[in-house]
């Protein structure tokens, strides 16, 4: 069953997949609980949600980034590029070679600080070039010829000049548009985004994102897009999913999740952002109360429980089914299980 | 209302190298700032990275010595106090009238010392009572920003974000100051608990009467809590003005763009269009003449290259823009005019 | 004030101020014990400052006496059990004799062990009546033999018949606390000087880092070689030792200020400094309140790991006979014992202070990098 009904078949699917992270002094901590992600080509899923949340633990699971102490104990990563049989990514060895063919080349990954992912020894070019000589065993001329092309597109001014620059003779912003051609070398099916704008100034903030929207419509890849940022996620995402403590708490198009929040944190999570509206429309902020509890005090049913202001029964102790509220938009809260047995009495 | 404090023609130049080899370098963080504040206001300072609204913050508070210009405060009693020419020790009766609320609530802590004797330090370095009464006045600060008495005992690392910036918080609220300048005070925190302490900023501020000069690169925020705005680019003010004409109309072509690029969080008004933001900051050694922003600005006209446009009333309102074409510009704003659906 | 009359935030703050919960140095020490090679080491170096404290108890004589009778006498090693003629055994702890023979080549009186004879040995010995670390007064020895003008020589002796156990207690004494004095000396210096160049930065912090860099661009051992040599040869002993130490602070101090200068710089910047500034804290209350107590792990660790490099350095200047000088024992003069290949040959325990050398310089440096580590477990 499509979790999200898309015309478009599915390019890579997250099914009740777990994170957990074990140490020697204590307990396994799930921080990544049975998570259900479906991406398709040329569309944007956003996984928003406040630190801790297991967003980038998630983007990262699906590249088989995590540390050492990390498992997926359950669960799988379907990755099937157009017509081709399923790899499921969960199971494959720790660099192992299908892995690696994968890595880089079919799905790439840009993060928030540029410079931790591009060499500061090796020139912009030469960094690229070599993705593209290794993955698709292009000559290095032709490769170079590639790249310039590429820098060109992601909106680099004199490309051919600055594929001779080292990463810190770039502004914040030009380095963030070359680790994106870097990303984009070898035309990957899945972008991976883990916070690629959080570092950025707000008008260089929104280049990039138009530069991934305009990418995306010419490459056709499919995008997951980390942030904790609603306004970012309004942006440019097509559907969203908000995390909140390891679950997945609402997902769907997001329109529909802007529209009708269904769980009570992504209400919160709405009305804790000030809406720009002038001094005669402004309300008072309502944040949610409380802080966010560490992953070991996590209840066994919702996590969002202690600061839920609607918390009832059994939400400490079981936890919400995935319910449908309409057009393959999900919820997990017993709120929306309880309300029509109540309007029936 | 009356005015709390006076920037006139504040520069800061910070000297690079010039050591004993090479030559040494100027670099113009702040140039020629003009602006006051006023009791009882919430100025805000925006801008981007770079723009020198941190620097801002800290010569008014004299935090960095600055290299022209005065700040003067002016306290209830009457009397203008120049702070930028008194010495160390004159200054320090003013330094509680004067506080600061720093951004990294990680840093900004020290971390051996309990949550007590941090906020109690204040009242110990200004000798303002000891024993049980300072007790009580430290347990009573923070028991208004929402640490409980039974924390008091800790070390700021058992807190979290949040709490670290509330114990920031009271630490600048213990001295009864008349001035709090917050530099980016939520920007650190994740939405949710962002929303907790704009509220008890804004709860303090009715409480205790205070003045904020509130410091932020969030124009979101800004739009909420500021009574009026300063815009800063490249270390120069482009605009001051009260916030609702601001974010109405702008004046100046980089607020345009500022708001332009600024992401609402509702799909159904998403900029569906490629943005006309455009470049980037230069850096600041190598500042464009004329006006500082005509690298960027769609706008920009010969004068522009070669003119620098001075701070000035638009149209004589409240309104204050350093552009040539400030009066004629139909600039932008962030209101969207039927306002976006409410949402239950 | 009475109690009764306080309010109720009173007797809350009163109730909970006291509270101590962890602290720094808290947090340290258990991230210390995490450390396994760490803690050992902290055992080996803690049981080496406790023999160099109580050296007079634990050594059964005096290193200084001499006997003729006994050159290069091997070590007898303590027994447990005493093994009669007819088979029978009892415990009983014992030292063994020794009977001369004349090596019939090189026609050289030698000792070897007489297991015939056996010397009783006791705990708690009365000795002659001492001053334990200078000011216990005391006539108990640990160990020692009960007959007075019995040989007791556990690890042997050397070429004058002095037994070397006690000499090695008492040269660990020597050698550890001019570890201690050098890294204090060290200390004051590097924190006056490195703190003033960091917090005041400008002109003396250049020139002070220069001269630093200077110092640390000579070769130490020439230097060392040197300055020793200009010493006077009729000081006494007290006045040799501590020229040494001032000797071999000259150079530990410019390390200790380097990294007191660093974290000055680096803590300078930090946020809640400038919030003590704009307290309106005096620079003295600054330094003392905020700045020294969040480095004082740091400096602890980087002292403890420069005993080490003091201890060497004293042995090695003992050893080629320009550090301290005999009648003083020190783990280097002991070592100027063994300098001679065929006295090694004949008595190869002279080379034992060599193995104690190793030992602390090892769990020296094991015990430092955890304390570093421990200080500071994100950055190296």
């Amino acid at each position: 069953m499509p979790l999200i009904p898309m015309a478009d078949k599915p390019i890579l699917t997250i099914s009740d997949m777990s994170i957990v992270f074990s140490s020697p002094d204590e307990a396994d901590i799930e921080a990544v609980r049975q998570v259900d992600l479906t991406l398709t080509p040329g569309k944007t899923l956003a996984l928003v949600g406040e630190s801790g949340c297991g967003k980038s633990v998630t983007a990262r699971a699906v590249l088989r980034l995590l540390d050492r102490n990390a498992s997926i104990p359950r669960g799988s990563i379907l990755f099937q590029p157009g017509g081709e049989a399923p790899t499921d990514i969960a199971r494959l060895k720790q660099d192992s070679l299908p892995l690696r063919a994968i890595r880089g080349s079919q799905i790439s990954m840009i993060f928030q600080e540029p410079m931790s992912s591009l060499s500061p020894v090796h020139t912009i070019g030469d960094q690229i070039d070599e993705m593209m000589i290794l993955h698709e065993g292009l000559k290095p001329k032709a490769a170079r010829e590639r790249t310039v092309a590429l820098l060109d597109q992601v909106g680099i001014p004199g490309a051919r000049q600055r594929a001779e620059a080292y990463p810190f003779e770039l502004s914040g912003g030009l380095r963030q548009r070359a680790m994106i051609a870097m990303a984009l070398a070898c035309t990957p099916q899945v972008l991976i985004a883990d916070e690629p704008t959080t570092a950025l100034d707000v008008t260089t903030q929104a280049q990039i994102l138009d530069l991934l929207r305009q990418l995306q419509a010419d490459f056709g890849m499919a995008m997951l897009f980390i942030t904790h940022d609603l306004g970012v996620v309004a942006e440019i995402a097509d559907e969203v999913a908000v995390m909140y403590l390891g679950d997945v708490v609402e997902q769907g198009s997001v329109y529909d999740v802007f529209a009708r929040p269904s769980h009570p944190y992504t209400q919160a999570l709405m009305s804790s952002i000030p809406k720009m509206a002038r001094k005669a429309e402004r309300v008072r902020l309502s944040p949610i109360k409380g802080t966010v509890p560490a992953p070991r005090d996590r209840p066994d049913g919702c996590a969002f429980t202690s600061r839920c202001p609607y918390a009832f029964e059994p939400c400490a102790t079981v936890r919400p089914e995935r319910t449908d509220v309409g057009n393959g938009h999900h919820a997990r809260c017993h709120l929306l299980t309880r309300q029509p047995v109540e309007a029936v009495a | 209302m009356s005015t709390l404090l006076t920037v006139e023609n504040l520069s800061k130049t910070y000297v690079l190298g010039g050591g004993w080899f090479g030559p040494a370098r100027e670099l113009a963080a702040l140039t020629d700032i003009n602006l006051t504040v006023e009791a009882g206001e919430t100025l805000a300072i925006v801008g981007e990275s770079g723009c020198g609204k941190t620097t801002l913050g800290r010569c008014i508070i004299q935090a960095q010595k600055v290299s022209k210009g005065t700040v003067t405060y002016h306290p209830k009693a009457g009397g203008d106090v120049e702070l930028t020419s008194l010495n160390k020790r004159q200054i320090k009766p003013w330094r509680q009238d004067i506080r600061m609320i720093f951004q990294d609530p990680m840093s900004s802590l020290n971390p051996n010392m309990r949550v007590f004797d941090i906020v109690a330090e204040p009242l110990r370095i200004h000798k303002i009572c000891k024993g049980r009464e300072l007790e009580e006045r430290v347990i009573s600060t923070l028991e208004k920003v929402g640490i409980p008495a039974e924390a008091v005992g800790r070390y700021p690392h058992a807190f979290s974000g949040g709490q670290r910036q509330r114990i920031g918080i009271a630490r600048a609220l213990v001295l009864d100051p008349k001035l709090v300048i917050a530099d980016e005070a939520v920007s650190a925190l994740d939405v949710s608990i962002q929303a907790q302490v704009l509220n008890l900023l804004e709860d303090l501020k009715a409480e205790f009467g205070l003045t904020y000069i509130f410091i932020s690169h969030d124009l979101g925020v800004v739009n909420y809590i500021a009574d009026r705005v300063v815009v800063m680019y490249l270390g120069h003010v482009v605009e001051n003005a009260p916030t609702e004409m601001l974010f109405e109309r702008p004046r100046h072509p980089y607020t345009e763009l500022l708001l332009e690029a600024l992401p609402i969080a509702d799909p159904l008004r998403r900029k569906g269009r490629k943005t006309e933001v455009r470049g980037e900051i230069p850096y600041l050694g190598n500042r464009p003449v004329g006006c500082p922003f005509h690298t960027r600005c769609k706008y920009a006209q010969d004068r522009c290259r070669t003119e620098k446009p001075a701070l000035r009333p638009i149209n004589g309102t409240a309104q204050e823009a350093a552009c040539h074409f400030a009066e004629t510009l139909d600039l932008k704003g962030a209101y969207e005019d039927a306002p976006a659906k409410e949402f239950a | 004030m009475a109690v009764d009359t306080m309010t109720p935030v009173q007797a809350k703050a009163r109730a909970i101020v006291p509270a101590k919960r962890e602290s720094q140095f808290g947090l340290m020490w258990r991230r210390f014990r995490q450390h396994r090679l760490a803690l050992v080491s902290l055992w080996v170096v803690a049981a080496f400052y406790l023999v160099a404290v109580l050296a007079e108890f634990l050594a059964p004589t005096d290193p200084s006496a001499y006997s003729a009778r006994y050159t290069y006498a091997p070590p007898q090693g303590i027994q447990l059990i005493a093994t009669e003629p007819d088979g029978s055994w009892s415990f009983q702890l014992h030292v063994n004799g020794y009977k001369t023979e004349i090596d019939p080549v090189a026609l050289r009186r030698t000792f070897v062990i007489d297991p015939e004879e056996r010397i009783p040995v006791q705990f708690f010995v009365p000795s002659k009546p001492y001053l334990l670390a200078g000011f216990i007064p005391m006539s108990v020895k640990l160990m020692g033999v009960t007959e007075p003008r019995a040989p007791f020589y556990v690890l042997g002796a050397d070429r004058l018949g002095r037994d070397l156990l006690s000499r090695l207690i008492h040269g660990t004494r020597i050698s550890l606390s001019i570890g201690l004095a050098g890294v204090t000396l060290s200390l004051f210096f590097g924190i006056i000087i490195g703190g003033f160049a960091g917090f005041y930065g400008g002109w003396f912090d250049t020139a002070v880092m220069r001269v630093v860099e200077f110092i640390r661009s000579m070769p130490t051992i020439p230097l060392w070689l040197g300055l020793a040599a200009a010493m006077p040869k009729d000081w006494s002993a007290l006045q040799t030792y501590f020229a040494i130490t001032l000797i071999l602070s000259l150079i530990g101090w410019t390390e200790l200020a380097r990294v007191v200068r660093g974290r000055f710089l680096s803590l300078r910047t930090e946020d809640f400094v400038t919030a003590a500034q704009l307290d309106g804290a005096s620079d003295w209350r600054i330094i003392t309140r905020h700045m020294v107590p969040s480095f004082m792990s740091h400096i602890i660790a980087a002292a403890t790991l420069a005993i080490p490099g003091m201890i060497l350095a004293e042995t090695a200047l003992s050893f080629l006979g320009l550090g301290l000088q005999a009648p003083i024992v020190s783990w280097g003069t002991l070592l100027q014992d063994a300098q001679n290949i065929r006295t090694l040959a004949t008595a190869p325990w002279l080379l034992t202070p060599g193995i104690c050398v190793v030992v602390i310089i090892l769990s020296m440096n094991f015990f430092g990098d955890g304390l570093r580590d421990a200080a500071d477990p994100h950055g190296r």
